[in-house]
């Protein structure tokens, strides 16, 4: 049997799929939500040196993971738009980067929000916040000139473009805090070594963690399908679902 | 049980305005963003059925 690789690149075999997933993704994201919450909220203790302030980081830190995380994936489809030319590809691309866009901003705005309190400032140029705002410059700067491009296949390319070359601040956000000399604390959990927080606070920010990606792929998913009907209007197969309610 | 009172929970330990400051913008960010693409996948049903009226039109004419 020869398994075709590009079946699901193709929006025709795409579309049906991704509307069979976005409920199941949605439900997830609303029972971690609620759980995330809870532990956040109720079960993680207060923190000695912070007081309350650090129950901001249970959406501040997934809120900045994904910030970075949506930007590597959302490079990654561009990339494969130009490499293999799928229009899916690029448009998941377009799909991704409002919600990313979202996330770099709320990582921003929470963090402003906790570093009052905890700083005395609500914004420095450190290394840390100064590279995660480059990085929602990116995001508005690729559906700027996606948006600037009449023709759609134009569009993907050159942003796609662009979205590869802001790749490079993503280890720079990453990894900011290692190489300078950062106001901005250092990773709270790592691979290489123990969590420096309590077993509830780590467990509510991980569940937090996986609610925003849960909410980031059942959203892109319902974008990527308003994009593929604005963008093959004419296409035959889009014209059999009209007769059958979407 | 952290928390004595709902005074005591919404105060958040004198950081009620960082901490409500932080979820309650987050969480209209993230109602705006479903309430934007509810209105995104509305207006693309619409341009679809317009398109379906004209077509069937556009065959009725060329039929008859």
């Amino acid at each position: 049997m020869k398994l075709n690789w590009f079946k699901y690149a193709s929006p025709v075999t795409f579309y049906p799929v991704a509307g069979k997933l976005i409920p199941w993704f949605a439900l997830a994201a609303a029972i971690l939500t609620v759980a995330g919450l809870y532990l956040s909220f109720f079960v993680a203790p207060t923190d000695f040196q912070q007081g309350e302030s650090y129950r901001i980081i249970f959406i501040h830190v997934p809120a900045a993971w994904m910030s970075m995380f949506i930007y590597i994936v959302m490079a990654c489809w561009a990339a494969a738009g130009l490499i293999f030319n799928t229009r899916l590809s690029s448009m998941m691309a377009s799909a991704l980067a409002p919600t990313g866009a979202l996330f770099t901003f709320i990582a921003l705005w929470t963090g402003a929000l906790w570093g009052k309190p905890t700083w005395g400032a609500w914004w420095v140029w450190d290394a840390r916040l100064t590279s995660e705002l480059i990085l929602l410059f990116l995001y508005m700067g690729f559906l700027a000139l996606h948006a600037a491009i009449d023709d759609p296949r134009r569009a993907d390319r050159a942003s796609a473009v662009l979205a590869l070359v802001g790749v490079v601040n993503v280890p720079i956000i990453y990894f900011s805090v290692k190489w300078w000399n950062t106001l901005h604390q250092g990773a709270s959990v790592s691979m290489t070594m123990a969590p420096k927080m309590a077993t509830t606070m780590l467990l509510g920010m991980l569940i937090m963690a996986l609610a925003c990606w849960m909410y980031s792929i059942a959203v892109a998913l319902a974008r990527v399908r308003c994009i593929i009907l604005e963008r093959e209007q004419q296409a035959e197969w889009i014209a059999k679902l009209n007769k059958e309610p979407a | 049980m952290i928390w004595k009172s709902l005074d005591d929970f919404i105060a958040m330990g004198g950081y009620g305005f960082y901490v409500w400051g932080s979820y309650l913008v987050t969480a209209a960010l993230i109602m705006a963003e479903i309430l934007l693409l509810r209105t995104r996948r509305r207006a693309v049903e619409k341009a679809r059925q317009m398109q379906a009226i004209l077509s069937e039109q556009v065959k009725h004419e060329a039929t008859s």
